[in-house]
């Protein structure tokens, strides 16, 4: 195949993937704001959507954010650790039920938390009138249900990365007298933390959009992550005349994923590879 | 670490077989390990006892205590290494993944839902209390408002005995030596403290809050001098197991958790039981049920097998063409290729979906079409494979990139030389390559596509909805269909939508065993 042609598809397609983008920073710019006004080229710039969308009564987008950064931040790295500890042990140990633990993580993996939505909605209202502080409408309840999706998640994944570390450096350290916890901590996750940094980012970017579990668990305007409190923006009448701000609200919330994705991304096609297809 | 101290003899300690040389030492952070651990232990004992001791709940205290013990022992103690590593994980994948589905399926045999939230119990009570009226020529009371030890009570005289009585929230009491005014109102009475009329109104709130329950009724305040009784006009009756009112008796049915009347009608509000295999028996036999859940199965199969195909090629395509030595500007095009990844997937959904809109959307914009792409079957269904695509198609890119890489470019020149032409080099070898290495990732994928709520609720939310059957929309998920059963406008049916959750399970569980069984003969997963 010429080299031209190559380079035509490949437009082609960057054209595909690019122009919901555009679309997005042109309404975001756009001075009406609205979506019947939003076109792919701009025809004004102004950043009054972004001063609307900050300085909202109706929606309190900082507090979103605040939330959202927080829940992904904290889920993402308490979940990696979860599985990153069980993957250490998968990995270096052999003990009783070993194989059978593994195999029920595979399953477990196959069950997306939300089916047992029902389920975890009457579980909740328990736990709401025992204690409130992570009840509904709290971010801090959210994150506990959150972390019953992190050893299925990511074990596996990690148990790869893990196992393409090489065996000797551990023994080594044994033989120098390190205990397990020094040869975790100071050997194994010094090496693998350029991977862990990508599986965090892809963690990071899945509990920033989480929607489901989150629109059944917060109602209260203030407690709302940003998919929750954005999508209650485009509801009903609204959705013509908040479009701009909608648009604004989605640029600053791509702004830190994008960032950290382009300098992380020479470490992305290695990470999701190395430990994803050795199973 | 600090200077370890040797406490135990070396011999003592070699009981068992891990990895590491028997040693028993104590540093300062084992001390320090072991001194938070307990630390932890408590604080959660603390924290999660005390509420639980209010609400009697035993079994739940049971679970926190041994929990908390298990946790303290196993951290106190140098055995059960790797335990240690697992149990932080496991105790959330127990308490919020595992126990949520054997919740479920308990939940699936019941009819719990709007209507049969409670106890048959709680069900008597709302209906006696949304039924209580005041009956004409019922009791009416002289009232004065008193405390007594500090607490509210109402004086109560019958107007025709002048009798007195106490009424509280705990029933009505005699009061004996009361002193009556001009009104036959109590002015004293020994033992209580009666208000006096800017005192009480004062405490108007609170004097209206009170029910003093009776036989068959209760008294409330009206206004402050006067208190009336008033009788439910429905009440339950232990001898027939009925409520007895208007159109009753209303028998107690425990089959289906209602009150039915002789001419078949019920009252709204029930109770939970347990329905058996009933809400299994409704999916699969109830018409409109029944070809609903098909219909929403086989489009389910459909989106999920298209979304990983579509996405697949195209990733596949994209990182063939990248694939060249000579190629230039490949960081850039990488760069470009892979932002609908990074960009938030619950917004770009909503405004793809915006782009769709008929009135003013930008496909319609563009094209000059007034289409309405999202409220027609067919072309909501391409849109939201189309978005789909949108969204997939860089994950496919960027494993297809790192699995080509892993090709060695001998294998493809050597089919070249062996004279085949390009086409046959990708079929017969390139393509049966990366399979091998990306299958394990196309089942996660076809599995996440299955349940994929957030590419149906937030473009098109299950729609469009045909007239006939609102209950189901034409891009429909299995999970959207159920989320709308249970949370929708309406009346909430957890116990039904906990029955398709069920079907789902097994639906999932089948198609994942199918799907890694063929992996497995390429494979070795269970490495």
């Amino acid at each position: 195949m010429k080299l031209a042609w190559r380079h035509a598809f490949l437009v082609l397609i960057v054209a595909f993937s690019l122009f919901p983008i555009v679309f997005v920073i042109s309404a975001a710019i756009n001075p009406l704001g609205t979506l019947g006004s939003s076109t792919l080229v701009p025809t004004g710039a102004s950043l009054g959507n972004f001063a609307d969308l900050l300085t909202s009564d109706v929606y309190p987008f900082k507090t979103w954010f605040v939330n959202s950064i927080v829940l992904a931040l904290m889920a993402s790295f308490t979940s990696l650790l979860l599985s990153l500890l069980a993957a250490y042990a998968f990995s270096r140990m052999r003990f009783k039920g070993r194989r059978v633990g593994m195999l029920t993580l595979l399953l477990v993996q196959m069950f997306p938390q939300f089916l047992a939505v029902v389920a975890i909605f009457m579980i909740f209202t328990e736990i709401s009138d025992l204690y409130p502080a992570f009840g509904f409408d709290t971010v801090s309840g959210l994150m506990l249900l959150y972390m019953g999706g992190a050893l299925g998640a990511n074990t596996w994944l990690m148990k790869g990365f893990l196992d393409t570390v090489p065996k000797e450096l551990d023994e080594s350290a044994t033989v120098d007298g390190a205990t397990h916890t020094q040869i975790f901590w100071r050997i194994i996750l010094p090496l693998v933390t350029p991977i862990l940094a990508v599986t965090g980012l892809l963690a990071f970017i899945g509990y920033m959009s989480e929607f489901i579990m989150a629109s059944v668990f917060l109602r209260d305007p203030s407690s709302k992550t940003l998919a929750v409190g954005m999508y209650g923006m485009l509801v009903g009448d609204a959705r013509n005349t908040n479009f701009g701000m909608f648009a604004a609200g989605t640029l600053i919330t791509a702004i830190p994923t994008v960032g950290v994705f382009l300098w992380l991304q020479r470490y992305i096609v290695s990470g999701l590879t190395s430990g994803a297809v050795k199973g | 670490m600090s200077a370890p101290s040797v406490i135990d003899p070396p011999k003592k300690a070699a009981r068992h077989s891990a990895a590491r040389p028997a040693r028993r030492q104590v540093t300062t952070a084992f001390v320090v390990t072991r001194v938070a651990v307990l630390a932890v232990a408590a604080a959660l004992l603390l924290y999660a006892v005390p509420p639980l001791v209010a609400a009697e709940s035993w079994v739940a205290l049971a679970v926190v205590i041994a929990v908390s013990a298990v946790l303290g022992y196993l951290y106190l103690s140098r055995r059960f290494v790797p335990a240690k590593y697992l149990v932080p994980g496991t105790i959330f994948l127990l308490a919020f993944q595992v126990f949520p589905v054997l919740f479920t399926f308990s939940t699936s045999v019941t009819n719990f839902g709007d209507g049969h939230r409670g106890t048959k119990a709680e069900a008597v009570t709302a209906i006696e209390a949304s039924s209580l009226k005041q009956v004409p020529g019922s009791p009416s009371y002289q009232l004065s408002a008193a405390t007594k030890d500090g607490e509210l009570v109402f004086l109560l005289t019958d107007p025709a005995t002048k009798q007195v009585q106490e009424g509280s929230t705990d029933g009505l009491a005699p009061v004996e030596g009361a002193t009556l005014g001009m009104t036959g109102k109590v002015t004293a009475a020994p033992g209580y403290t009666v208000l006096t009329t800017a005192q009480a109104a004062a405490r108007g709130k609170e004097i209206a809050a009170i029910t003093v329950p009776t036989r068959g009724g209760a008294i409330k305040a009206n206004g402050l001098s006067r208190a009336v009784e008033a009788k439910a006009s429905m009440v339950y009756d232990a001898s027939c197991d009925c409520i007895q009112g208007e159109n009753g008796p209303w028998k107690a049915s425990e089959a289906t958790g209602y009150f039915v009347n002789p001419a078949g009608d019920v009252l709204s509000q029930g109770w939970q039981v347990n329905v058996g295999l009933d809400n299994f028996v409704r999916v699969m036999t109830d018409p409109t049920i029944n070809t609903n859940f098909l219909g929403v199965f086989a489009w389910n199969l459909t989106f999920a097998l298209g979304s990983v195909l579509t996405t697949f090629a195209l990733g596949m395509a994209v990182a063939l063409a990248l694939h060249h030595p000579k190629m230039r500007g490949v960081k850039i095009y990488r760069i470009l290729l892979i932002l609908p990844y990074a960009m938030p997937a619950f917004a770009m959904l909503l405004i793809w979906r915006d782009m769709f809109n008929k009135d003013f959307g930008l496909v319609n914009q563009l094209t000059g079409l007034t289409t309405d792409w999202l409220g027609q079957p067919t072309t909501a269904r391409l849109a939201v494979l189309l978005v789909n695509l949108w969204l997939g198609f860089p994950y496919m890119f960027l494993v297809t990139t790192g699995a080509l890489q892993a090709i060695p470019r001998e294998l493809t020149e050597a089919a070249g030389l062996d004279g085949a032409n390009a086409w046959n080099a990708f079929r017969r070898v390139t393509l049966p390559l990366l399979l091998v290495a990306l299958s394990p990732l196309l089942v996660a994928s076809f599995a996440f596509n299955f349940n994929n709520f957030n590419a149906i609720q937030l473009t098109t939310a299950g729609g469009p909805f045909d007239v006939d059957s609102i209950r189901v929309g034409a891009t429909d998920l299995l999970i959207t269909y159920t989320f709308r059963l249970a949370f929708g406008s309406g009346s909430a049916q957890f116990g039904f939508a906990a029955a398709i959750s069920v079907f789902i399970f097994a639906i999932v569980a089948v198609l994942s065993a199918v799907g890694f069984r063929r992996t497995r003969k390429q494979e070795d997963v269970y490495r």
